[in-house]
């Protein structure tokens, strides 16, 4: 069923090596984030996830809605879907030069759900041949929209994108499909289908996670229509896998997990940053919202507040729960040692986690969570919830359920007043980390590619 | 006689930085933003101030000292106009020597001292009072407290330190049935005497005056000087309080401020039984009608005319708690600048730029506002007062203090 480990599999190796060497395999990545347009973890797992493959000589065409005109700091070949020619402008052009011609390939359109990828590449060919004989392409060069936010219109720009993918299934070529989170499944599925080519889901996060009971429907609903029409399902952590599913109804064989690494070099060093407190500092970093559990951070913070003088705190990030979080502070008067930063980025990142002592992610629900990889790369300890994926890679992490508000403020002490303890927490942690990176994460990716295809093809 | 009096609010906060950062507590004691502070106060100054000061001079001198008025002019704007527009200053200075206006004592700071430290209050008042008398030549009898906060506690306090006039809003829960159009007494004073605002006709021209949806716009001066003249008989006092910026900048020129004040004096003292007077004459001149007791606080400010604006919400209190607790430190110092640094944090402003009752007066907050969000306020001003916490710690004065 599954290559099996031994001499066996490293000959395997092998000989893809050498295969890749004369065809490389290709993969259509549909993304949302990439850098430096990322408001979340998204963009940096993606760019983690394609630098991996690239190292695993994987050939990627990254697509996402939009590059603002700019262009990125990548080896990738990277697809605007804004810059991809309009299909209604196509259609339009090929009304104005020829009606009678068009009129079929009008009525293909129109039932375009339910066309099969067979029909739908002879009519492209015949498309493609009629608009390249009247030499039109630059003439009518129209692109659909995109912001690549996350405002009001999201679920139309879900959908125009999902009208590229079906366009870029057909004129783009590959051997695979993977999209990345809900926002890209609609363009996967249109592309697969268009193409005929085997399709994998990345599932950094669910509607679960984002929403805790809370859920769109409609959100909930293209997950799962993702999760239905792919081959195979990659999930962030088994805390993910497990989500996807008992909520979802996925078959387990279904779903392989693949955890994300991180990019292991800073740009700051430590010594250069300094302090200016003599207080320890305890970090909260991430977005202040309910799955990432700020209010638990704050609760357990105001009874570490009331035992040890020695310590501030510090939230840093935005989202909408902070005004609750900074009245919820006020009101219990820790002003003097607890600081708001709002929503940092670059080096100032850095310099948060180079100024810590002690990094706390209470997550509700992550299906991974970057961020303690990024503390340990400044030696801070870190605590994490066991509602996240990353606490199953570094099993030596000190864990509390999100909701133990008294355990979280118990090891919080611990870790600020032995510093022994904290130092042996993040030499532990570190050694975790070593077997993670994004190589052996493009390593992983590229064999489930290969059994996918493997199967597609039988 | 019925005396018409008219008062005006100028002050201007030294405002904070709005990107003084986390990262900057323990580096950086440079809080204030001195370009929005300059460029604030000199378009103020361009707009209201010194074309109303010269409206003011005109109409003295025309009038031949029958016109009056009386000012409130905090320390920190007084400093502010030392440092960035002292022609401002020059203009008020010949405002002073034309006898005809009256330079209210208030809170050096503009601070709500009054009820965290009576200590600093008194300081404060004090501080002002020297200022007054440097810059005007003139020694104040009538006290006016921040924004017309006021109760009988803050009346009695002011007495004691030998004042003979108060200010303070003639506010419905204080007067009830009573009108605002006499002279009263605090309850529990026996030589102060207190006036109140009339805020109906105070308000018909600094929030009133430009609003075409009122009934009465557009307001003519001899429509409101009927309105005046129609009290003759049942009333002694009419107290006109307002914010000085009312002319110019609340109300802009084109509305037709301008021309409205100028238009006053002569409607008003068409009626031989109408006169200006300045709060100290009104207060010699007439008696104390009836005790007026004001257990709560109240103000000038918003519908509710109470401390809300200011005081309630956690982000005002913890902040302001925490502020004056570092009242003793600071001072032990000894250091003017730093005290100077830590009395500018009391200024009454800083906590309303962080009062989140956005329904009723939201409009008005946000337009005195110059901060996103009340919560940015509170964000900037904790980590500005906890530098300045970082600073005393380093300097030993917190243990000293305790």
């Amino acid at each position: 069923m599954e290559y099996c480990r031994g001499d066996q599999n490293d000959r395997n190796v092998k000989i893809k090596f050498d295969n890749s060497k004369v065809h490389p395999m290709k993969v259509l990545m549909f993304g949302w984030e990439f850098p430096p347009f990322i408001s979340g973890g998204l963009g940096t797992a993606c760019h983690g996830i394609t630098n991996g493959l690239l190292h695993n000589n994987v050939e990627l065409s990254f697509v996402m809605p939009t590059k603002r005109g700019k262009e990125l700091n990548t080896s990738l070949n990277i697809i605007a879907a804004d810059e991809v020619p309009h299909i209604e402008k196509y259609q339009q052009a090929v009304r104005n030069t020829n009606k009678t011609e068009f009129l079929e390939l009008d009525s293909v359109f129109s039932i375009s759900p339910y066309y099969t990828s067979e029909t739908y590449r002879e009519f492209w060919h015949h498309f493609q041949q009629v608009i390249e004989s009247k030499n039109l392409l630059e003439e009518y060069h129209g692109v659909l929209q995109f912001t690549g936010n996350y405002g009001s219109d999201l679920m139309d720009e879900v959908n125009r994108y999902g009208f590229v993918g079906e366009l870029l299934g057909t004129i783009e070529d590959f051997d695979i499909i993977h999209a990345h989170d809900w926002l890209t499944y609609i363009a996967g599925v249109a592309a697969k289908r268009s193409s005929g080519k085997p399709l994998v889901i990345h599932v950094h996060a669910t509607e679960f996670d984002r929403s805790g009971e809370n859920t769109n429907q409609q959100v909930y609903d293209i997950e799962r229509y993702g999760m239905e029409n792919a081959d195979r399902i990659i999930a962030v952590s088994y805390y993910t896998k497990n989500i996807i599913v008992n909520r979802y109804g996925i078959d387990p064989d279904k779903v392989d997990v693949v955890h994300n690494a991180v990019n292991k070099h800073r740009n700051l060093d430590q010594l250069t940053i300094k302090s200016h407190f003599n207080e320890k500092i305890v970090l909260f970093l991430g977005r202040v919202t309910m799955q990432k559990g700020p209010d638990y951070f704050i609760e357990a913070a105001y009874q570490v507040y009331k035992k040890i003088k020695n310590v501030r705190f510090v939230m840093a990030g935005s989202g909408d729960m902070l005004p609750r979080m900074i009245l919820r502070m006020s009101t219990l008067r820790m002003l003097d040692r607890f600081h708001f930063t709002g929503f940092l980025q670059g080096l100032d990142v850095e310099r948060m986690y180079a100024m810590s002592d002690l990094y706390v992610m209470p997550s509700v629900s992550e299906p991974f969570g970057i961020a303690p990889f990024e503390a340990l790369l400044y030696d801070v300890p870190i605590i994490i919830s066991r509602q996240s994926g990353v606490a199953e890679v570094l099993k030596n992490a000190i864990k509390i359920d999100f909701w133990d508000v008294n355990k979280m403020a118990d090891w919080m002490i611990k870790l600020l007043e032995d510093e022994n303890l904290a130092k042996s927490v993040v030499e532990a942690s570190q050694q975790d980390l070593e077997t993670v990176g994004w190589d052996s994460a493009g390593f992983k990716i590229k064999e489930i590619y290969e059994s996918v295809i493997n199967n597609s093809k039988i | 006689m019925v005396a018409v009096i008219f008062y005006f609010q100028v002050h201007q906060p030294f405002r904070l930085r709005r990107d003084y950062r986390f990262f900057d507590i323990g580096a950086n004691h440079f809080y204030e933003d001195l370009e929005a502070n300059e460029g604030i106060l000199n378009k103020v100054a361009e707009k209201s101030y010194l074309p109303t000061n010269n409206l003011l001079l005109e109409l003295i001198d025309r009038y031949d000292g029958k016109f009056k008025v009386s000012f409130s002019i905090s320390g920190v704007v007084l400093e502010q106009f030392e440092k960035y527009n002292p022609q401002v200053l020059e203009s008020f200075q010949q405002l002073a020597r034309t006898g005809c206006v009256e330079f209210i004592n208030e809170t050096y700071y503009h601070s709500l001292s009054f009820l965290f430290s009576r200590k600093e209050f008194k300081e404060q008042v004090l501080a002002h009072k020297k200022k007054i008398k440097d810059l005007f030549g003139q020694t104040p009898t009538t006290f006016r407290n921040t924004e017309l906060i006021y109760n009988n506690d803050i009346a009695e306090f002011i007495e004691k330190m030998g004042y003979k006039t108060i200010l303070a809003e003639g506010a419905n829960q204080v007067l009830g049935w009573r009108s605002p159009n006499y002279l009263y007494q605090p309850i529990g004073c026996y030589k102060l005497n207190l006036l109140l605002k009339n805020f109906k006709l105070s308000d018909d021209i600094a929030f009133r005056f430009s609003n075409t949806d009122w009934d009465d716009f557009p307001l003519r001066a001899e429509k409101f000087a009927g309105w005046l003249h129609s009290i003759n008989g049942n009333g002694e006092v009419i107290n006109l309080f307002m914010d000085y910026e009312t002319f110019g900048e609340h109300q802009w020129k084109d509305t037709g401020i301008f021309e409205f004040m100028r238009a006053l004096p002569y409607e008003v003292l068409k009626h031989p039984d109408y006169e200006f007077l300045m709060p100290k004459e009104a207060s010699q001149h007439y008696t104390p009608l009836a005790k007026i007791d004001v257990p709560y606080f109240i103000s000038w400010a918003d519908v509710e005319r109470d401390l809300t604006a200011w005081l309630g919400n956690p982000l005002q209190d913890s902040a302001i708690e925490m502020i004056y607790s570092m009242e003793n430190a600071i001072k032990s110092s000894k250091d003017l600048d730093l005290i100077h640094t830590w009395r500018k944090l009391l200024t009454s402003d800083h906590f309303y730029y962080m009062c989140t009752k956005w329904f009723s007066d939201g409009d008005v907050h946000k337009y005195f506002n110059p901060y996103d969000t009340p919560y940015d306020a509170f964000l900037i001003y904790s980590n500005v007062m906890n530098d300045l916490m970082e600073t005393i710690k380093k300097r030993g004065l917190l243990k000293k203090a305790i």
